[in-house]
């Protein structure tokens, strides 16, 4: 009985909560701050010629630094969860699958690299490019050609820090002549592209991960 | 009545949707799902009601690009306590705090 | 013609995410999500926003689908052997 009373109170504020915005939404007046116009302003200065990569590598390289903090913090945050197991070995799916997989990895890595190169001037960039790597691995780890991943060594370890430690060693070596992640505008472009290297890197190493510390905990 | 506002509406009948369903469902992962669906509904109110004038808006863009790789995080982060709690209880739902 | 498009792809979005939450079944409920994270793809090109079309693509709906497909497996091994 308390259960139905509950489940209609939480309907009835959701559905009051919808019409609420929803009407609120189609009164808004236009925005008192449009930030459209200083982007496509400042964007020849920036190193990039795409407005959306500007935006996060440049003008807001500061929230990409700490996003790619927050991920590494839950990729550690995982490996505390999961513990110290043992690594089970890969199970071998169809040959069909197998060769399949055997194809697709390097057109996957040669699509990351367009993404992770062509992110200046088009829809792409850092994190479309690590993710496409890190569907790879994922695709490698369900044929069975790639086993889940134990507690890291030192190799594994390097790779999945080296993103924030590059971009982190950027931004400090930029403060000593500006404030914070102010590229020289000579500069910017390939500062980016180092960056955004690294990321890719790392990025790839810690979405395949998330995947593959968890994937070897079933057979132990 | 533009493509953002149609999108903005949406968004925020998902954004309830999902709030309802992390409420009142009580199986972990159908409330990792719930959640995921929250993320996804603000994710279009943000894009959506910057671009309800048709013309696009790339700052919000950045900050959804952001927030889709952070959410697989946590949603990653997620399921992994709760594979450790069915390893460890065997339980897929919160105990319920007892009735006073 | 493309607000009747627009419609029909956020009114196919919001069925999608209720039958998410609606089906009994947990497998169907995670097909779906992958479903309703195609949609959004498909949504976020009409919002004029490749880049999170692409991250969505890949991240929010390919490593996300993985992930719980993988959770699935997992508890559902563990409870049938007990």
């Amino acid at each position: 009985m308390k259960r139905i009373v509950v489940v209609a109170l939480v309907v009835t504020l959701a559905l009051a909560f919808v019409f609420l915005l929803s009407g609120a939404m189609l009164e808004l007046e236009p925005a008192a701050i449009d930030l459209r116009a200083p982007v496509s302003a400042h964007l020849a200065d920036s190193g990039v010629s795409h407005p959306v990569t500007a935006v996060l590598l440049n003008y807001r390289g500061y929230d990409t630094l700490l996003e790619i903090a927050v991920l590494l913090l839950a990729l550690l945050a995982i490996l505390a969860v999961v513990g110290d197991t043992a690594a089970t070995r890969p199970v071998a799916a169809h040959p069909v699958l197998q060769t399949l997989g055997r194809l697709a990895t390097p057109l996957m890595v040669v699509v990351a690299v367009y993404l992770l190169w062509t992110g200046a001037f088009r829809p792409g960039g850092a994190f479309q490019a690590g993710a496409v790597l890190a569907a790879a691995a994922v695709l490698l780890h369900l044929v069975g050609l790639l086993p889940g991943w134990s507690t890291p060594r030192l190799r594994l370890r390097i790779g999945l820090a080296a993103g924030f430690a590059l971009f982190l060693a950027v931004a400090a070596a930029l403060l000593k002549q500006g404030s914070l992640l102010q590229y020289p505008p000579e500069a910017a472009g390939a500062l980016i592209l180092l960056i955004e290297a690294g990321l890719t890197v790392s990025l790839a190493l810690i979405l395949a991960g998330l995947f593959l510390f968890l994937a070897r905990e079933e057979g132990a | 009545m533009t493509t953002g506002f149609v999108f903005a509406l949406a968004g925020a009948a998902l954004f309830a949707l999902g709030v309802a369903g992390v409420v009142l469902i009580g199986h972990l992962l159908r409330r990792i799902l719930a959640f995921n669906l929250m993320g996804s509904g603000a994710c279009l109110v943000l894009v959506g009601l910057a671009q309800r004038h048709d013309v696009a808006d790339p700052v919000p863009q950045a900050m959804v690009l952001t927030g889709i790789v952070v959410a697989v995080a946590a949603t990653a982060l997620a399921l992994a306590l709760v594979r450790k709690l069915h390893a460890l209880t065997g339980q897929l739902e919160l105990p319920d705090d007892a009735d006073d | 013609m493309t607000l009747a498009f627009d419609l029909l792809l956020a009114l196919s979005l919001l069925w999608c995410g209720w039958r998410t939450l609606a089906t009994p079944r947990l497998d169907r409920a995670i097909v779906l999500f992958i479903t309703f994270g195609l949609l959004m793809t498909l949504a976020w090109a009409r919002l004029s926003a490749p880049d999170i079309g692409l991250a969505e693509a890949a991240i929010g709906t390919g490593l996300t689908g993985a992930l719980l497909l993988d959770a699935y497996g997992v508890l559902r091994r563990r409870r049938v052997e007990p």
